[in-house]
């Protein structure tokens, strides 16, 4: 429909200037979105910028008050265990230190407590990591975060457009063979990640020895920008890549082809073949181009479930990056650092969600115009 | 490709409408439960049944206790004694299956059961509301749904020593429930200004009426497939759980056999102790798949008729894509059996993951 539109209001804005230049105002276009727009030049659409922007800074706030909260709601804390682990070798005075070194000390109101708090994470103070050896949160997160980024990002990236090509395909081609990759694809998405992850472990690293079986890399490779690095680095991602397409295949197939299904009957298609335009014009300009709006908004809806699953990945290949980090985190019974791990999550996930918004913006012009 | 729907319109103008019945909560139920009468719903339904029965007879099926050791026998491949074979210390893996079912099973539906309580109390409050008090639920609902939900799981169950069942399905349920609140309130807003619920209104129909009886059993086939998907996300996350070793390994389910095979090595030579477990959690996720595939059918009728309609077209020698209509000369009678469509609501309906 988009592109009937936009062509649609092309003309209308060409007939509007024309009236405009002459002095007259064409009466059937007062109050419609083309006289609206002369009037206000460029069309930014500040509405559907400002409620996003609220959004995302709401999501942000309630994230960070949830993690603020999580560690108070619970009966012992991040000292109590502490303690417990080094088995009364620390004095109370030791035990007082540790508390106000992790912003835990009970005689602080709350309220100031959550002040404080706001003011060490403004100044990117996520506090120390006891099973890291006292080391400040932020360095032990930021050394995993870019295996993270890396992996599961593309794999996502990859999957997302193999899925939706696919789907496309399959519902353009309807009633076909291809209709039998579906099923395929589904039952893929029902298997654990991790089961998956391990069966291509034994298969193809143990047995049949094609890859690497975990790590970002081998043990005594200088990580560096030099060719054996990056080669390196590619061989081990190209297993854990490739479980995490096969597993979350199956939704954008069955997303994409079922919306394909009802684009395509609508008359918009109807009359572009009707013109006589080529298939894969219709296919690709026409049907997929609509097909794929509800598959953005979803996938920026399917990105915290996504990144959830991913992370397990990373334990079952021990890749060194954020689910990993948060394995061990837990094990140790770290807070700080579970705490830290989980807010660069959210905002990894506000992040990518903000660039789906941008993608959706310029794929379909309605979300332009003024009305959000 | 228009000409069948239009002579499905012709036939259906002739059938006579039924004579009205008095709507009551539970005849509109039953006919609400239509969506599971195709042969897809249906079989994933019975798989779960079975499923169900192995959890609620687990003491009569499983031959032996699941964590007896029997440590002359440890780490057999499969035989008629030990059907699934045996684990490290000697547990018989089919009897562990068994047990494993239970507690997939009822942390399962438990947590489902929760967060589709809330799911339909949300939704459907900031559906029928209007303004703020329709916003803020719906805000609520958004950051739910941007919130990794399993990271989030795993730091609360790890915040204490061996949580009870009760607290991980809690924690499941309240990861789960935004998606199924998001799509209830759209569906409710939608109904909300359809005639039918107008007429109820102005009939003077008290609110508890107007919702139970003409607004839920138009929401049931939505409630059904969001009941689904988190139920499958619950499956998983519990099993995902279990296998990483942040739920207490007492508690059995297929997860916590996996957990205590790659303890102990088992990838890749002792087959039997991993293979049976992730293909369980499978099963599960594809009965689940196959009910929503049943009532996505149900729901939007194109989904199941483009198909038959392309390969009824493709049998007359057509081609579904031909930018050139073909102009066929058969005599008309034999046109009408292509028309698979049945007309219904034909609304998009978001797949629910």
């Amino acid at each position: 429909m988009s592109a009937e539109q936009t062509s649609a209001e092309a003309v209308d804005r060409a007939s509007a200037e024309q009236h405009a230049a002459a002095g007259t105002t064409d009466p059937t276009l007062v109050g419609t979105t083309a006289t609206k727009a002369e009037h206000g030049g460029i069309r930014v659409p500040w509405r559907f910028i400002g409620s996003r922007v609220a959004f995302y800074a709401f999501t942000a706030w309630a994230a960070i008050t949830i993690n603020f909260f999580l560690p108070r709601l619970m009966k012992g804390d991040a000292v109590d265990a502490y303690m417990a682990r080094s088995q009364g070798q620390l004095t109370p005075d030791a035990e007082k230190a540790l508390r106000i070194l992790f912003g835990l000390d009970k005689s602080i109101p709350l309220w100031q407590q959550y002040l404080t708090y706001w003011g060490n994470l403004l100044h990117g103070d996520l506090g120390v990591s006891i099973s890291t050896g006292m080391a400040p949160v932020g360095q032990a997160i930021a050394a995993a975060l870019p295996w993270t980024l890396g992996l599961v990002g593309v794999a996502t990236v990859i999957s997302f457009i193999i899925g939706t090509v696919l789907g496309a395909v399959i519902g353009w081609r309807r009633g076909g063979r291809l209709d039998s990759l579906v099923p395929i694809t589904t039952f893929l998405g029902t298997v654990p990640y991790f089961w998956l992850g391990l069966i291509f472990i034994a298969v193809f690293a143990t047995v049949l020895g094609w890859f690497p079986a975990g790590h970002a890399y081998e043990v005594g490779v200088e990580p560096g920008w030099n060719g054996e690095f990056i080669s390196q680095v590619v061989s081990h991602a190209v297993l854990p890549v490739i479980t995490i397409v096969l597993v979350s295949l199956g939704g954008w197939v069955l997303g994409m082809r079922n919306m394909m299904l009802t684009v395509l009957d609508e008359d918009y298609v109807t009359v572009a073949q009707a013109k006589g335009m080529p298939d894969n014009r219709v296919l690709w300009r026409y049907a997929a181009r609509n097909a794929v709006l509800p598959q953005i908004q979803s996938f920026a809806l399917a990105l915290g479930f996504i990144v959830g699953g991913t992370i397990v990945m990373e334990m079952v290949f021990s890749y060194p990056g954020i689910g990993l980090l948060l394995l061990s985190a837990t094990n140790a019974k770290d807070f700080a650092l579970m705490q830290g791990i989980f807010l660069v999550l959210v905002l990894a996930v506000l992040i990518a969600n903000i660039l789906a918004d941008i993608a959706y913006a310029i794929l379909d012009p309605r979300t332009r115009q003024t009305e959000a | 490709m228009t000409a069948p729907t239009q002579n499905l319109i012709a036939q259906q103008a002739f059938t006579a409408p039924p004579a009205p019945r008095r709507k009551t909560f539970w005849s509109q139920l039953g006919a609400s439960m239509a969506m599971f009468s195709n042969a897809k719903s249906a079989t994933g339904l019975v798989i779960l049944a079975i499923f169900t029965l192995v959890a609620i007879l687990a003491p009569l099926i499983a031959p032996y206790d699941p964590t007896a050791q029997h440590l002359d026998q440890t780490l057999q491949p499969p035989s008629f004694q030990h059907l699934l074979g045996t684990t490290h210390i000697g547990e018989d893996v089919f009897s562990q299956m068994v047990y494993g079912t239970r507690g997939v099973l009822v942390v399962g539906f438990l947590a489902t059961i929760m967060a589709t309580v809330v799911a339909i109390v949300v939704g459907v409050t900031a559906g029928y509301l209007r303004g703020w008090k329709s916003e803020s639920p719906s805000a609520l609902c958004n950051v739910f749904l941007v919130i990794p939900g399993l990271p989030l799981v795993i730091i609360i169950a790890s915040q204490s020593a061996a949580p009870p069942l009760w607290v991980i399905a809690a924690v499941l349920g309240l990861t789960g429930w935004a998606w199924g609140a998001r799509v209830l309130r759209a569906q409710t807003m939608s109904l909300r200004n359809r005639d039918f619920i107008q007429a109820a209104r102005a009939n003077g129909e008290p609110l508890h009426r107007i919702i139970l009886v003409e607004m839920l059993p138009n929401l049931m086939a939505i409630i059904a497939s969001s009941f689904v998907g988190t139920m499958t996300a619950a499956v998983l996350g519990l099993t995902t759980l279990a296998f990483i070793g942040v739920i207490p390994v007492s508690n059995l389910n297929w997860g916590t056999i996996l957990f205590w095979a790659q303890q102990n090595n088992a990838f890749p030579d002792y087959w039997w102790w991993y293979v049976p477990a992730g293909l369980c959690i499978a099963l599960v996720g594809v009965a689940l798949a196959l009910i929503n595939f049943g009532i996505d059918e149900y729901v939007n009728p194109r989904l199941r008729s483009a198909g038959e309609r392309a390969r009824a077209m493709r049998k007359k020698g057509l081609d579904l894509n031909a930018a050139v209509t073909s102009v066929r000369t058969q005599p008309a009678s034999t046109r009408t059996d292509e028309a698979g469509a049945q007309p219904g609501e034909n609304h998009a309906k978001e797949p629910v993951r």
